[in-house]
């Protein structure tokens, strides 16, 4: 089982490969978007990437979950995540910190929950188990 | 001029791995001018050659059902220029292979030797949405890429049998 920062370093290296950035730009708090300028086609090359890396198979939706707020009236109103929306975050993304987030549930913000921190923090918990 | 940037399949194993040829002759067009007196085969088409390679051996894979669409190159190094007059050997290897999309790693070799190499990604485009935009028909593998693909399977039908072959 490796080590919380031998697996940051790790996804830091795959980041790198994905989406062409330099490695000092990487930081545990960098959004995938926002600030690695990943784009859709990104996640999935960077899911093979990670499960060539450490060995494992990363079923679809589990670690970026795609679908959950995608139409659904009872999970986004008036552009905010609803209370049952959060609950679904929380049973889908157990490893997401959501401290922030929840104070101002803006579903445009969703994007920002994915960090290189939210990945090794999920590798961490998968490769515990 | 036709977009085919492979001349035909040496080996294809469905789902794994292929292995086309493309031969340089100094009669394609764009050698006049790329360069004049210097005929470097673009770098570029190089890629398409391999993405035509790997996007065959993906859209195989679920019987040419999908729309298999070049989504990014993570990864082309080129090792040195390639000229007209040389046969280049395009390789594909299957690295990964999902509903959501493909990954695949390529290599050129001329005389046994790596020329390039390069990790293509490909994406499924979403069915409902691409009938909406482009309609029915599967317009990444139309007539002329099945044709190469149908031209191998013929091959390999009549090297199973060849008395009926002829």
């Amino acid at each position: 089982m490796p080590t919380q920062e031998e697996i940051y370093s790790k996804v830091s290296a795959t980041l790198v490969e994905a989406l062409n950035v330099d490695e000092e730009d990487i930081k545990p708090t960098s959004t995938l978007q926002g600030d690695l300028g990943a784009e859709s086609i990104d996640f999935l090359d960077i899911v093979f990437r990670l499960e060539r890396e450490f060995g494992i198979k990363i079923p679809r939706g589990e670690l970026f979950p795609e679908s959950i707020f995608q139409g659904d009236p009872d999970f986004v109103a008036n552009g905010r995540v609803t209370p049952k929306g959060l609950e679904e975050l929380r049973a889908k993304m157990p490893f997401a910190d959501l401290t922030q987030f929840e104070k101002n549930p803006d579903v445009n913000k969703l994007s920002d929950l994915f960090t290189v921190d939210l990945i090794t923090r999920y590798l961490h918990n998968k490769l515990s188990k | 001029m036709r977009w085919i940037w492979i001349d035909h399949f040496l080996e294809f194993h469905s789902g794994k791995y292929a292995r086309t040829v493309k031969q340089l002759s100094l009669a394609e067009h764009h050698f006049a001018q790329h360069f004049p007196g210097y005929p470097v085969m673009p770098a570029s088409l190089i890629l398409e050659g391999l993405a035509q390679t790997g996007g065959i051996l993906v859209g195989e894979a679920s019987q040419f059902q999908e729309k298999v669409v070049l989504a990014k190159v993570p990864r082309a190094v080129f090792h040195r220029e390639m000229l007209a007059g040389e046969t280049l050997i395009y390789e594909a290897e299957i690295l990964h292979l999902r509903p959501e999309g493909a990954a695949v790693n390529c290599r050129v070799l001329v005389e046994g030797q790596v020329t390039a190499e390069a990790e293509i990604f490909f994406a499924y485009l979403d069915q409902n949405r691409s009938q909406q935009l482009f309609g029915k028909d599967n317009f990444v593998f139309g007539g002329e890429l099945r044709h190469i693909v149908e031209r191998w399977t013929r091959k390999v039908d009549r090297a199973k049998s060849p008395a009926e072959g002829g």
